[in-house]
């Protein structure tokens, strides 16, 4: 499990994250919820340590990240953050078995071959494997950054906004995959999304952030209804039940 | 055409040049004079012709590889030593203990010019840092000024000093000097380019900038530190030994890269040999171009690097920003 104790971040004179205190609950879906600029990102950079807090601490399991050396801390969090901008020519295959870094150095094993194998098969990579990056369309480009985060193996993976450039078969399938390394392989996932109905449908719980605070924190069902959603995103958004699913029908919506 | 292949063709090329190399220059040495061991022919090419090759083969293998761990670090394919002020610091280094430390021994000098090309390259990256406009061509353009600025003070001390002469044909970038005695401190480079190679996978995820490298749990500063302390050695044995060779840093990486890719481990073995090769060509052709004469190396190297770089900047562009 990973507990947020009082983390608070500013830039300059603004405060972009202001005294969040909320619990992660390990082997489920975590989804962050929240307007452009609410803080979604700054947290999950100072959850992974790639950006350090003001005040406040983050406990893996009891321990607080920043005491952690940083390989073994590799080995339990990985996080792939909003923007790449990869500028450098590597293959596919390569870059997933960057993934395999914490445990390899670099010279992989049968086992992290395996494990590469694997995380191309996930993202549907095999065949691409051994394209340039550069030469692959943005979201295949996503699809292979989520393929070498999955290499890594981690217990807890963050990430970013992850469905950025999917188109929807693949959004679908990598939430899949998603519940699929949740349920099966007890995985902890916690995911920036702006599309609120795949949050509403593959998450467990659901954080809200607005303002840098905590507005909603709660088992998703409990978010995923008008009041709660009006008071994170100042807007009304009706929410039908779907084949046992909530789907938000905000395209048409007045205030 | 398969990596392997390659290689293979570089390597070849490289022994090809490296015979020719051997057997060209102001006095003709045939194979057949090598038998005899006391022959003038023998004692030219023991002295003079073999360690000129070895110089060239190190300083062009050594640039490559500092040029392509400062692409890696910088993440920008147009920062190589000729355009981050390392070899401009360097140079100062040099000229201030030639000035100022003049009891100071040859070992000092090196020192303090490998600590000056260290400071120099690491205030250019931490300048790097803190622009905000991160444009392939800008980047490499500050770069210039930035050791052009640092350039102008070794020229102003060299001749507040009356040196100005002297500065000119210590840098020169010539191997005609190059005799058994004086091009040692090469070897230097030969660690240097061995460790780089051991911490290839490293830079690479260094490459995929700060935050890919701290989630794989790189420490990246150290990295970059070890990876500075080998470009700053690297320049200062060259510098030293045979002058200043610009845009070899610069163009043998980044042709490399375009059929290899970034991945260090993969790209270090061809950058060596096509360094040395792309120098062996230019001192070759310095050596023809006035037979019996030759014009500095750096001249030739100059003139078909800055060809090729501006090709690249070209024609290049677009491909550098991927
Ligand atoms: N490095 C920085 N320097 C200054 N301000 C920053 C920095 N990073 C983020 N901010 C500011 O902090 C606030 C929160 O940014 P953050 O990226 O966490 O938002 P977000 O919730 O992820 O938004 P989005 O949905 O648009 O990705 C924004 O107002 C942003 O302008
Ligand atoms: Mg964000």
């Amino acid at each position: 499990m990973i507990e947020i104790k009082g983390l608070s971040k500013s830039f300059g004179k603004k405060t972009v994250v202001e005294d969040v205190t909320l619990k992660i609950q390990a082997k489920a879906i975590t989804s962050f919820i929240g307007p452009n600029g609410a803080g979604k990102s700054t947290l999950l950079s100072m959850v992974s340590r790639l950006l350090d807090a003001d005040t406040g601490e983050v406990l893996l399991d009891q321990s607080d990240v920043k005491k952690m050396k940083s390989d073994a801390f590799a080995k339990r969090v990985a996080i792939l953050k909003q923007a790449n901008h990869l500028n450098i020519r590597l293959t596919v295959r390569e870059l997933v078995s960057f993934g395999r870094y914490p445990y390899s150095k670099g010279r992989l094993n049968k086992e992290d071959q395996k494990f590469v194998d694997q995380a191309l098969e996930y993202m549907n990579l095999t065949d691409m494997q051994d394209k340039f990056l550069d030469e692959l369309s943005g979201g295949q480009k996503q699809r292979a950054f989520i393929s070498m985060v999955i290499a890594q193996d981690t217990d807890y993976i963050l990430l970013d906004e992850p469905l950025n450039n999917l188109d929807m078969k693949h959004s679908v399938q990598i939430m899949k995959i998603l519940r699929k390394l949740v349920d099966e392989l007890g995985k902890t996932v916690v995911i920036v999304l702006h599309d609120i109905n795949f949050a509403s449908v593959y998450s467990d719980r659901i954080v809200a952030l607005k303002d840098g605070r905590l507005v909603k924190d709660g088992p998703t069902h409990e978010i995923i209804n008008s009041d709660a959603l009006r008071e994170v995103y100042d807007m009304h958004i009706p929410v039908q039940v779907q084949d046992g699913c909530r789907i938000c029908v905000y395209f048409n919506s007045h205030n | 055409m398969g990596l392997k292949m390659r290689l293979w063709m570089l390597i070849s090329a490289v022994i090809i040049l490296s015979v020719i190399s051997l057997f060209i220059g102001a006095i003709n040495i045939k194979p057949s004079d090598l038998l005899d061991w006391e022959s003038l022919e023998t004692q030219i090419f023991l002295i003079s012709r073999l360690p000129r090759l070895l110089a060239i083969i190190l300083a062009g293998a050594g640039m490559g590889i500092a040029g392509l761990i400062m692409q890696s670090l910088s993440r920008n394919k147009f920062v190589s030593p000729t355009t981050a002020g390392t070899l401009d610091a360097a140079k100062l280094g040099i000229i201030i203990s030639m000035m100022f430390f003049t009891s100071m021994s040859y070992i000092g000098q090196i020192m303090f010019s490998f600590a000056f090309a260290l400071i120099g390259t690491f205030i250019f990256m931490q300048l790097l840092e803190r622009i905000k406009f991160k444009d392939v061509v800008f980047v490499p353009l500050i770069g210039i000024m930035y050791g052009n600025i640092l350039g102008a003070i070794s020229t102003f001390l060299a001749y507040e000093g009356n040196m100005l002469q002297n500065v000119d044909t210590f840098f020169q970038g010539s191997f005609t000097l190059v005799v058994s005695g004086r091009y040692e401190l090469l070897y230097v480079a030969v660690p240097a380019i061995i460790i780089a190679y051991i911490y290839a996978n490293k830079f690479t995820v260094a490459g995929m900038g700060e935050d890919f490298a701290k989630n794989v749990g790189l420490s990246y500063r150290a990295v970059l530190n070890i990876g500075l302390v080998i470009v700053a050695i690297i320049s200062t044995t060259v510098i030293l030994t045979v002058g200043i060779i610009p845009f070899l840093g610069l163009i043998v990486p980044n042709l490399v890269s375009l059929y290899l890719g970034d991945n260090l481990r993969k790209t270090i073995p061809h950058t060596i040999f096509m360094g040395a090769a792309f120098l062996l060509i230019c001192d070759i052709i310095s050596r023809l171009i006035v037979h019996p004469f030759e014009i500095p190396v750096n001249t030739t190297v100059a003139v078909i690097g800055s060809a090729i770089f501006l090709i690249m900047l070209f024609r290049g562009k677009a491909y550098a920003k991927k």
